[in-house]
């Protein structure tokens, strides 16, 4: 009886160590890992900016042939601790018609983000991505749907026309979330 | 349900034999019963654990380059959400470490678990103490700010110092005869690569041989045999939380850990120490070769310690253990109280460490500044900062004659040690210092019998020309135009203009002239446009256009002076532009000029003109006496920080 009661004890008194060892073990396993949550998810914090005009080139330097060349697009850059003053950030399609009207072209596949290509060759020129083969008119918008995986067309950028007038070209420009069907900013 | 759970712990049991493994970790017999003496491993190996998770974390915002380290490093203390607190609870956690380290082997060494037949053991121990500090070590460059950098150069430089094959493995160390990029990726490989990967091995090691031999119980057994779960596990897990307290008390008080102003091999750190921890070695270096006291001695010790478990064999031998171990624990204590006090009470170090702060608040401020960080790195940022470099270019090349409000610009030089000769009165020094003799012989820890010629004088320093605190200002403006100013040390009192047509020209104003003297401060002054000034002399138009008649006509300053219009027969130095820029620039560059002082020049060096001084150098002084130079908004993070 007595021995019994002892074992109980013995058994209890057990029980309350195995639940504080095991207690105080973990909090002391998990505290760096909790405590390095914040710096993983730093990254969330930031956000991109929102579409910025940007002065692409001189009307006189974008020929009125309608065909599409690829330029640079030059701003300002924050990049982590360094702050860049003038980087490239980007590259646009710009095409210019012989009635003036110019239009804007995000160089990147809405596909999956690879760098669109303007192609001369074959029956019409076109634009074609050389990773997954999508294929895009002159104007963006999809040519062939079947092959075409991209959900969208290239994406379009504004062109301000007040500059237009005054001779240069300033472009909207802005990253969109790729393989949507939609038009959807990065942010 | 339990009983799918139970199949399917069975099924993985069947296939990994993991209940086996972890019965065999958990159930570990200890003769007597858990100790608190024994939780010296447990808390290492939780400490390593804390290392690798936080090391990792870090690794992901680290990028090791010469322009991107201390850069990146400011990211994470600066900018990145709990950067500064993981950062800190790295760095307070190797230095627990090494305590716990000290405490590990003295506990092993006191009940001699080190003896046979766990010599190996004991020997993998001593490894883990050398990979530990090998971490710390690698680990203080890796910030690549001024202390890591200098630090770290001595260390590595004692590496030369090993026989016939130094300054090779010196070079294979540092990734080439300089430090530079492939320093740090080098350090860093070592640091987050080699070193942890061999530390988890021989800690594997370390273990298996502790189960393969079993706790080396201390006798006498106070109870019945336990378990290592739960007993010595909840010992265990108490003392590793209240290392981890201890650590967050350092982590939260310091906020983080230090971070000093960006490596400059330019800019000579006089401040530079190791880590607390290797403070001993650093001392014992002042006092034997390099040869000696970093490779011979050390490695000495080092050979005595491993023999240990054999000396511990003889009779005496397990005393004379613990008395070495007891005899180089309190060696080393003095070493690093010595190293210590020596620091304490060296003026040199004390100013060099103020001057250190300094750069480093500044280089923290002006990295979280809108400008941002150029692709050159963070180290630009402190040399072309006209408060950094302005105020020492000042101390060095002006005040031998100016002061800055009283001081050198770096906020010393009050003071100035003159030689006391033969003939000199004590009474004349006296005098002339604006001192009593005691004072003097105060300073100059003198007694009045010591007091002979040859001996050196601490003095209030006498300037010989202006003090340029607010040069151009109205404030300073207004004090010149008083004749009793104009002719004190503080203006030109201790020059030949202090009998210039000027000063006898202000000799005639009285008070009821203040207000018009104001006028005339105001206009001159608007003409230096100080940054710092820009609002007032904004909504001041009126009065300065009234400050400028003044000076043309109602006291004919143009008389002298050359003002808003060319005059070629000025005698005095040009008011256009007063204080502005190009001015003072020109002022620096050629005070003999005839635009400025002329033949009339009392003393006052060209330093453009004979090379004294660069373009840019004039500049920082320039931008610093005008003030023009990156101030953070009030209560902004870079205040906040420390």
């Amino acid at each position: 009886m007595l021995e019994e009661k002892l074992n109980t004890e013995t058994t209890n008194r057990r029980g309350v160590i195995k639940l504080w060892a095991g207690l105080l073990g973990a909090i002391a396993g998990v505290f760096p890992v909790l405590a390095s949550l914040p710096m993983i998810f730093d990254p969330l914090r930031k956000k991109a900016e929102k579409g910025k005009w940007v002065r692409i080139a001189s009307l006189d330097a974008v020929p009125d042939d309608g065909v599409p060349r690829i330029y640079p697009v030059l701003a300002e850059r924050v990049d982590a601790w360094n702050k860049f003053p003038s980087v490239r950030i980007g590259a646009v399609f710009l095409r210019r018609s012989q009635d003036g009207e110019v239009s804007a072209l995000n160089v990147s596949c809405p596909h999956l983000g690879c760098a669109v290509d303007y192609k001369e060759s074959g029956e019409k020129p076109e634009f074609s991505c050389p990773c997954h083969n999508s294929q895009f008119e002159l104007d963006g918008g999809i040519k062939n749907p079947k092959t075409t995986q991209s959900p969208r067309g290239m994406d379009t950028l504004e062109v301000d026309p007040e500059k237009l007038k005054k001779g240069e070209v300033w472009v909207n420009f802005q990253n969109f979330q790729p393989n949507k069907k939609e038009k959807i900013a990065v942010t | 349900m339990k009983d799918k759970i139970n199949n399917a712990l069975k099924w993985l049991d069947d296939r990994t034999g993991w209940q086996g493994l972890l019965k065999e970790a958990l159930y570990e017999k200890i003769p007597g019963g858990s100790r608190w003496r024994y939780i010296w491993g447990s808390t290492l190996t939780f400490a390593f654990f804390i290392q690798l998770v936080t090391g990792v974390i870090l690794w992901m915002a680290y990028s090791p380059s010469s322009q991107t380290a201390w850069e990146s490093v400011y990211f994470i203390q600066h900018e990145m959400w709990g950067g500064w607190f993981l950062r800190g609870i790295h760095h307070y956690t190797a230095q627990a470490m090494v305590i716990l380290l000290v405490l590990h082997t003295m506990q092993v060494v006191i009940d001699g678990a080190y003896k046979a037949p766990r010599e190996v053991n004991f020997w993998f121990g001593i490894i883990l103490m050398g990979l530990v500090m090998g971490l710390g070590l690698t680990g203080y460059l890796l910030p690549w700010d001024q202390k890591g950098y200098w630090a770290t150069k001595v260390a590595t430089n004692l590496v030369a110092a090993v026989p016939f094959v130094g300054p090779e493995l010196q070079k294979v160390l540092i990734g080439g005869t300089e430090y530079g990029h492939q320093t740090l990726t080098r350090f860093f490989a070592i640091h987050a690569g080699v070193l942890p990967a061999l530390t988890i091995m021989f800690i594997i090691g370390h273990v298996y041989l502790f189960r393969r031999h079993g706790i080396h119980a201390k006798e006498p057994l106070n109870g019945e045999e336990e378990d290592f779960w739960p007993e010595q596990i909840l010992k265990d897990a108490v003392a590793c939380l209240a290392v981890l307290a201890a650590i967050l008390f350092f982590v939260i008080w310091h906020h983080g850990a230090p971070l000093s102003a960006p490596a400059d091999p330019s800019d000579q750190f006089s401040a530079a120490r190791p880590e607390w921890y290797y403070l001993f070695l650093f001392q014992l270096l002042k006092y034997t070769s390099a040869f000696w006291g970093a490779i011979v001695i050390p490695g000495v010790l080092m050979l005595v310690i491993c023999l240990m478990p054999f000396i511990g064999r003889w009779k005496l031998g397990h005393r004379f253990n613990i008395g070495l171990l007891v005899v180089l624990l309190l060696g080393s204590l003095l070493l690093t109280w010595v190293a210590m006090q020596e620091d304490k009470n060296s003026h040199h170090h004390q100013h060099a460490l103020l001057d250190s702060q300094e750069k480093a608040a500044r280089a923290i401020v002006l990295a979280g500044a809108p400008a941002g960080i150029p692709s050159s790195g963070a180290v630009s940022l402190l040399q072309k900062d006209p408060l950094i470099q302005g105020s020492r270019l000042f101390a060095k090349h002006c005040a031998s004659c100016h002061r800055y409000d009283g001081h050198d610009g770096t906020g010393h030089g009050k003071m100035a040690k003159i030689l006391y000769r033969e003939g000199d009165s004590i009474d004349v020094i006296a005098e002339k210092h604006g001192m009593t003799i005691d004072e003097i012989l105060k300073e100059s820890h003198l007694t009045r019998e010591q007091l002979e010629p040859g001996k050196q004088l601490t003095v209030n320093f006498v300037p010989t020309a202006a003090d340029l605190a607010g040069f151009a200002s109205r404030p300073w403006l207004e004090k010149l135009l008083n004749y009793k100013n104009y002719t004190s040390p503080e203006f030109f009192g201790n020059t030949e203009f202090s009998n210039s047509k000027m000063a006898k020209f202000l000799k005639d104003f009285d008070e009821s002239d203040a207000e018009d003297l104001a006028k005339v401060a105001a206009a001159i002054s608007a003409q230096a446009k100080l940054p710092y000034q820009a609002e007032m002399d904004e909504k001041d138009q009126e009065l300065i256009e009234e400050g400028d008649e003044l000076i043309v006509d109602g006291f004919d300053c143009i008389d002298c002076h050359q003002y808003l219009e060319p005059d070629d027969e000025a005698t005095a130095p040009d008011l256009t532009g007063y204080g502005s820029k190009e001015w003072l620039t020109g002022i620096i560059a050629d005070p003999a000029h005839d635009r400025f002082y002329g033949k009339k020049n009392d003393r006052m060096p060209s330093f453009g003109k004979d090379d004294k001084l660069t373009d840019q150098e004039i500049s920082l002084i320039v931008d610093w006496l005008r003030q023009d130079y990156y101030v953070p908004p009030e209560g902004s993070q870079a205040h906040a920080g420390h």
